[in-house]
């Protein structure tokens, strides 16, 4: 996106929330121990396209991209995640309650 | 057991600010699959929930004052500079600092050159030595920018170069990072390694700002 | 003695680090950073062939022309050895 016209720069700053270090965490986890490459982390982060930046939070691409990653590596199926998900949505409606017990 | 020091309301984030209290707000979805994900990563036994609370303590306790010690001691120490400018990589690691196996570029500012870092296709930064990026870094509008009107986008940031300065654009294109190697300030004679350091602000390492002057 | 080089102007999909705006550009190589692997096969988890990468600048009255904000200001930018061509 080098060269393309941009607006002012945004200069407001969040702190990190739990689950975004979460994903960073597994993020790095991930890639040293060989499930995928930071290549493949941007290729899938490429893959969404524009809406995906314009749509979703910077960590929120970034969970996108390490479960498309995971994906492909074979490390779980899409069945297997779907289910969890579901499990973890049954538990409750904040982060919070969604933790395993 | 999960790392439970990052679970307690009133815990400080490493910016002096409180984490938001997301424990309290509506799961998002991607939230559902960070949960989702690191259960079956731990259940399968690829990864263990204390290597991700170490990972998340190591990567806190990357900050920009690591990048600061690094300038200090290279404003005093001529051979210093030298090896950093050669290899920042060992430069880091012969201060003890754990940047695992990035390889960083340090790129200093002069007189007559002033260095400005940006990463156009993803948002690459020296996070093993720096700790994660700004949100600005990682705007469409910085990385877009930066690399056409780099000059437009230092005086936002309240940085008004001369002409007779010119003005060197990094973009981290592969695998190096890179690391701004601020001009020492005017007046700084005799102050020593920490007193420096605390000059060093995190933009002065990016490039969009300048050392603080005592 | 730098060398220079021009930047290819293929322009295929998928993952490639060769930024669009530096295509067909023309710079010299600043430092030569040895072999790494090449990204667009360790995209996809294939064997990835080592590249010989670059550090190349460019003068930004090449990549944006003499209308360029400062045309004496530099860009530096890590480019793959098969991406590259002598000039």
């Amino acid at each position: 996106m080098g060269g393309q016209a941009a607006g002012p720069i945004p200069t407001d700053q969040h702190d990190f929330a739990i689950w975004e270090k979460r994903v960073d965490a597994l993020m790095v986890l991930c890639s040293i121990k060989g499930f995928f490459t930071v290549d493949g982390l941007r290729r899938a982060l490429e893959d969404m396209g524009e809406e995906a930046f314009e749509t979703m939070t910077y960590y929120e691409r970034w969970m996108a991209s390490v479960n498309q990653n995971l994906i492909e590596a074979g490390v779980y199926s899409i069945e297997e995640l779907g289910q969890r998900m579901e499990e973890v949505a049954a538990r409750g409606d904040t982060y919070g309650d969604a933790q395993d017990g | 057991m999960p790392h439970d020091h990052h679970d307690h309301h009133d815990h400080l984030s490493p910016s002096g600010h409180p984490f938001r209290d997301d424990n309290d707000t509506p799961l998002s979805y991607w939230q559902r699959m960070e949960i989702a994900v690191r259960e079956l990563m731990i259940e399968k036994g690829h990864v263990s929930p204390e290597e991700i609370a170490l990972q998340i303590d190591a990567m806190d306790a990357r900050n920009p004052a690591n990048g600061a010690a690094v300038v200090a001691r290279a404003w005093t120490d001529a051979e210093f500079r030298t090896r950093l400018l050669e290899d920042a990589s060992e430069a880091s690691r012969e201060m003890g600092f754990d940047i695992g196996p990035m390889r960083l570029i340090a790129v200093e500012n002069t007189a007559d050159v002033h260095n400005l870092i940006v990463c156009t296709l993803c948002s690459c930064y020296p996070r093993n030595l720096l700790g994660l990026p700004p949100d600005w870094y990682k705007t469409r509008a910085y990385r877009s920018r930066a690399v056409i009107e780099p000059r437009a986008v230092l005086r936002e940031f309240g940085l008004d170069l001369a002409d007779d300065v010119q003005l060197r654009v990094h973009d981290s294109t592969a695998d190096m990072r890179y690391i701004v190697l601020p001009a020492r300030p005017e007046g700084t004679d005799g102050m020593d390694e920490a007193a420096l350091a605390a000059l060093v602000t995190r933009d002065s390492m990016i490039g969009t700002g300048l050392p603080r002057v005592p | 003695m730098a060398d220079l080089v021009r930047v290819k102007t293929m322009m295929p999909p998928g993952h490639v680090r060769t930024p669009a705006y530096l295509r067909g550009k023309t710079g010299v190589v600043e430092r030569v950073l040895g072999p790494f692997g090449n990204p667009e096969k360790l995209a996809y988890m294939l064997e990835a062939d080592k590249q010989p990468l670059y550090r190349v600048r460019f003068t930004m009255r090449e990549i944006w022309g003499e209308a360029a904000e400062n045309p004496e200001d530099t860009l530096d930018a890590e480019i793959y050895a098969h991406w590259l061509e002598r000039v």
